[in-house]
């Protein structure tokens, strides 16, 4: 991400330090992770000190400061769901990818994350991937599903 | 500032509006341990090892003494056998991490804290702060942050400034109740090759 | 759009409005929020304009897309107007006979409707269906009848007449005094009375305020809030200008958890409308009040739901919570008076101002006024929101409303409160819902999320599941929070996988302590309420646990074996074929048998094996039984030989 893509954001949010996080997620939903280089612009610009920076970075489930990849597979361990079983797709579905959550595969095909209630209680256990929800899956599936995606 | 007066462990204690339990006890020379509090920073309220029960208005609740203001007819009291069960466990969550630690040793003699209780933790950090914040607040330079949270929480240097801030400072190295910090910072000089610019030619392999 | 400026262009605008629009006109509503988004609403929605434009009948027919109905477990759901027919369950290729038979013909499409289960007749009208009848939708109901993103639809219903009526005919002390009379109680999760906290910020000496919409709903299984913000942006703006007032607050603050994308949308869309209309910004209505929201989006953590962690936020740092000596009331957000209150609870502010306090402390009990609305989930057959008036019935609400358990199975317990409350078993399903009933259970109100479990959930592993939860949201700054939770989960972990010891019990209910005594947050404090609700009511299992290596529930995955009677098995081949592992040996005619090294305890096999046969059994705390003699699982076919 060029610096003045950057900058276009950071001037969005009338340059104000208290805006830090709306500016990240910005940047976040639109180069898919945060370099370096770019929290060291952000931290310049707004004048805040990246140990500040990298805290919130970290701190917050929504960045990466490691490329993502092409596809986000979010599995929902919500008490609804787990309660319905989502152990065992997060299982089955770790087994297909070889990936934990918070990993990205060698081939950067696939990110995986566990998310904290997506809302579709009635569909549990649910499995997100790339905003697309498939609900009431059996481990049996999760391999198909996978399967349609590059 | 108009004066308080509030009782601590059946003592009459005379204080300002604005000051803590803690501070207010210190004036007074009676004694409340505590690991993340430093009087030239700002209070954290991290290691509840200040941990004291207090009474007011009927109530009674249990408050960290570095941060509860200070009211008139405030009863305090700094041990209790609830307060002393707490500071126990607190301790031997900690000496999971740092069994060595001196000041930890200390305490865990006062208050019988078994440091075998838990098995040891591979981390020494306790958290206290006291590097970060004084970094922050004294020093202003930001060279040394918190990241993540929760148990996965770390000191972190950030390289560019350390390596051009730290060699000449290293005044929080002596402020880390465990060796944590030296770790940290010995590790991000090791993570860092070529050797760091500005290292001092003369000297000084070792970090004191 | 011109502003309006004064109530009585309102009340003209509005019923300007009213006029255009004709009830008697067929309308469609079709549920549009993100659950039933998920099951397709969104084709359903194109698939009826085609089709109403290929029937010529585009201008005769409404078709609405609002926000959540609350009966999620059979969406999509449409209700065609104005004769209120509610069917379920649409597909795309439902539509065509849809038009034909019920628009155009007006005939009913039986297998489209609900059926009333207790007297095994469809019904046909909305409030008819059972989950609704019984339920009071005062501040939900609104829903089903508007377009989240059309502000005329809000005004419509009576939208921004609270507002009106707070600021021309009442001054702000008395809508305080309003507040404070309807003893309305933050339904966030802490139960504190809004009008106390609110008249804290008033009366605190400070020019400038901030008012906040708590819209992070962290709690898994919860998602009230979200159809609220979804569904109906403008009561929670119109709340919250009110709360303003009441205060004397120029500037709020939505903040909205990113996880809730279309939430975000609406909200930011509502509060553009309200500006163009006049209702948020300069001089509202002409009252001199002046007033702006602004959004903010979390970013991923949950300890942000804690008010003065979601401050901290808000100010563009890590969520750490604060501590709260002092209330957030009067040092908030900047150090400045701040009134944090939920989404919900400012949706009930426009209510009471219209219709009064005694008008609403006629629903609810003596200490818990009002309505609420809650999330049943779980092991439940009428998944969805339901609104209900506290002093119900556990009992009622989830075999009246919620169905009771698919399946045939046994109720367990509810849990209530997220991961700071507890479970509640069967003997106490009597109990009146409300604030303080809930907590002396052992439990509490929290946001709303109501989560079924039955006889196949183990209540050792949700402690456990709650606690991995905190620990993972935990915002780590404080030692009993972090390193407390950081020994419970393993404590619990162990006990899980068979690895429990005596005196586990005991350093858990210490640890416990120290985190409900010493923990610097809300966060940390309640942390040990799931762990000492399933305890109290479920020590049983604990020791079976740790004692037996047993799971009563047959659940703990190191705990159980998946055994094939050889008894029962038809060799079907239906479990070798799906095992994902390919732990089973057999054959078309050979009694299969699983490979416990193999096997990874997916329950697969359990899941498939035909109910005639019910082959698949799971064990716990004894030995699998050895696989039969290979002779002895050739199936020959039934001879006198074999009897």
């Amino acid at each position: 991400m060029d610096n003045d893509r950057i900058d276009q954001i950071i001037d969005k949010h009338q340059g104000e330090a208290s805006s830090l996080i709306q500016v990240l997620l910005e940047i976040q939903s639109e180069n898919h992770w945060l370099p370096k280089k770019v929290l060291e612009r952000v931290g310049e610009k707004l004048q805040v000190p990246l140990t500040r920076i990298l805290h919130i970075a970290t701190f917050y489930k929504a960045f990466s400061l490691v490329p993502r990849g092409r596809h986000e597979v979010h599995i929902c361990v919500g008490t609804a769901c787990h309660v319905r079983g989502a152990t065992r797709i997060l299982d089955t579905v770790q087994d297909l990818t070889g990936i934990k959550p918070g990993e990205t595969d060698l081939d950067m095909k696939f990110s995986l994350e566990t998310v904290n209630c997506l809302g579709c209680c009635a569909l549990g256990p649910v499995m997100e991937i790339d905003g697309k929800t498939h609900g009431k899956m059996a481990p049996a599936e999760t391999a198909d599903v996978l399967k349609n995606y590059e | 500032m108009s004066e308080i007066l509030l009782q601590i462990d059946g003592k009459e204690v005379k204080a300002r509006e604005g000051m803590t339990i803690l501070e207010a006890a210190q004036s007074a020379e009676i004694s409340i341990p505590t690991l993340c509090y430093h009087e030239k920073l700002e209070p954290y309220g991290g290691c509840r090892l200040c941990t004291v029960e207090v009474e007011i208005r009927g109530w009674t609740k249990l408050v960290a003494a570095c941060l509860y203001p200070v009211e008139e007819n405030l009863i305090v009291r700094t041990r209790t056998e609830k307060v002393d069960r707490i500071r126990k466990m607190i301790l031997e969550l900690l000496l999971a991490h740092a069994p060595d630690a001196f000041v930890l040793q200390d305490l865990a003699q006062e208050y019988g804290a078994d440091r075998d209780r838990f098995e040891k933790e591979a981390s020494f950090c306790i958290h206290c702060g006291l590097c970060v914040r004084y970094c922050a607040e004294v020093k202003k330079k930001y060279a040394v942050g918190f990241v993540d949270r929760g148990t996965r929480k770390e000191i972190s240097f950030i390289p560019e400034i350390a390596s051009k801030e730290c060699w000449d400072c290293k005044e929080c190295f002596p402020l880390c109740p465990t060796s944590a910090l030296q770790a940290a910072f010995v590790l991000t000089k090791a993570l860092f090759s070529p050797p760091l610019s500005s290292e001092p030619e003369s000297g000084k392999q070792e970090l004191s | 759009m011109s502003q309006i400026n004064s109530p009585a262009e309102l009340e003209d605008f509005r019923k300007g409005i009213l006029s255009k629009r004709d009830p008697n006109k067929p309308c469609i509503t079709l549920c549009s929020g993100s659950a039933c988004h998920a099951t397709g609403s969104g084709e359903v929605a194109k698939s009826l304009e085609e089709e109403l434009e290929k029937q010529g009948l585009s201008a005769e027919v409404d078709i609405r897309k609002t926000g959540c109905h609350g009966f999620c477990e059979r969406g999509p759901i449409i209700v065609i107007y104005p004769d209120e027919i509610c069917y379920f369950q649409i597909e795309p290729d439902d539509v065509p006979e849809i038009i034909s038979e019920t628009i155009k013909k007006k005939k009913i499409i039986e297998r489209l409707l609900c059926t009333d289960p207790s007297i095994n007749e469809k019904i046909i009208r909305e409030s008819e269906i059972p989950f609704y009848k019984h339920q009071e939708r005062l501040v939900f109901g609104s829903n089903g009848s508007i377009d989240p993103k059309s502000i005329d639809d809000y005004l419509s219903i009576g939208g921004y007449s609270a507002l009106s009526k707070a600021l021309s005919g009442m001054n702000s002390g008395e809508v305080l005094q309003e507040i404070k009379k309807s003893n309305l109680r933050g339904r966030g999760g802490g139960g504190f009375p809004a009008g106390r906290k609110w008249e804290e910020s008033r009366n605190a000496p400070d020019e400038i305020k901030y008012v906040i919409v708590n819209a992070d709903e962290g709690d898994p299984g919860a998602y009230m809030d979200r159809s609220l913000l979804e569904g109906n942006p403008h009561s929670i703006l119109e709340g919250l200008t009110i709360g303003a007032y009441a205060i004397g607050s120029h500037e709020g603050y939505i903040y909205v958890r990113q996880e809730y994308p279309l939430a975000v949308e609406n909200v930011n869309l509502a509060i553009k409308k309200a500006e163009e209309y006049g209702f948020l910004g300069k001089n509202i209505l002409g009252s001199g009040f002046d007033f702006i929201v602004k959004v903010h989006q979390g970013a991923g953590a949950f300890v942000c739901g804690e008010s003065s962690a979601l401050m901290t936020a808000l100010e563009g740092r890590a969520g750490e919570p604060r501590p709260k000596y002092i209330h957030t009331a009067v040092k908030g957000l900047w150090d400045r008076p701040s009134v944090l209150n939920n989404v919900e609870t400012w949706a009930n502010v426009p209510l009471i101002i219209n219709k009064g306090a005694d008008w609403f402390t006629q629903f609810g009990t003596e200490g818990s006024k009002g309505t609420k609305i809650f999330s049943l989930v779980g092991k439940i057959t009428n998944t969805g929101l339901v609104e209900v008036p506290m002093g119900m019935t556990l009992r009622d609400i989830i075999f009246k409303i919620g169905g009771g358990i698919p399946g045939g199975k046994r109720f367990k317990a509810v849990q209530t409160g997220g991961p700071s409350g507890g479970c509640i078993p069967e003997e106490l399903l009597d109990l009146e819902v409300g604030f303080d009933e809930l907590t002396k259970a052992g439990s509490m109100m929290g946001s709303g999320g109501m989560i079924v479990m039955d006889e196949d959930t183990c209540m050792v592993d949700v402690a456990r599941y709650f606690i991995d939860f905190l620990t993972d949201e935990s915002c780590g700054k404080c030692v009993p929070c972090r390193e407390g939770l950081r020994q419970m989960l393993k404590i619990l972990t162990n006990i899980t996988v068979g690895k429990g010891t005596e005196g586990d019990i005991e350093l858990l209910e210490e640890l416990s302590e120290t985190a409900k005594e010493a923990a610097l947050c809300a966060l940390g404090k309640s942390a040990p309420n799931p762990f000492l609700s399933t305890l109290r009511y479920f020590r049983d299992e604990y020791a079976a646990h740790i004692k037996e290596k047993r799971c009563p529930a047959l659940s703990c995955k190191e705990l159980i074996a998946y055994h094939i009677d050889p008894d029962k098995c038809k060799a079907c081949m239906m479990c070798l074929r799906k095992c994902p592992a390919e732990a089973i040996d057999g054959g078309k005619k050979k009694i299969h048998v699983i490979d416990q090294e193999k096997c990874t305890k997916c329950g697969t096999c359990f899941e498939v094996c035909p109910s005639k046969f019910d082959a698949v059994t799971k064990i716990s705390g004894e030995p699998v039984p050895s696989p039969i003699p290979e002779e002895k699982r050739i199936i020959i076919k039934k001879s006198k030989k074999n009897e």
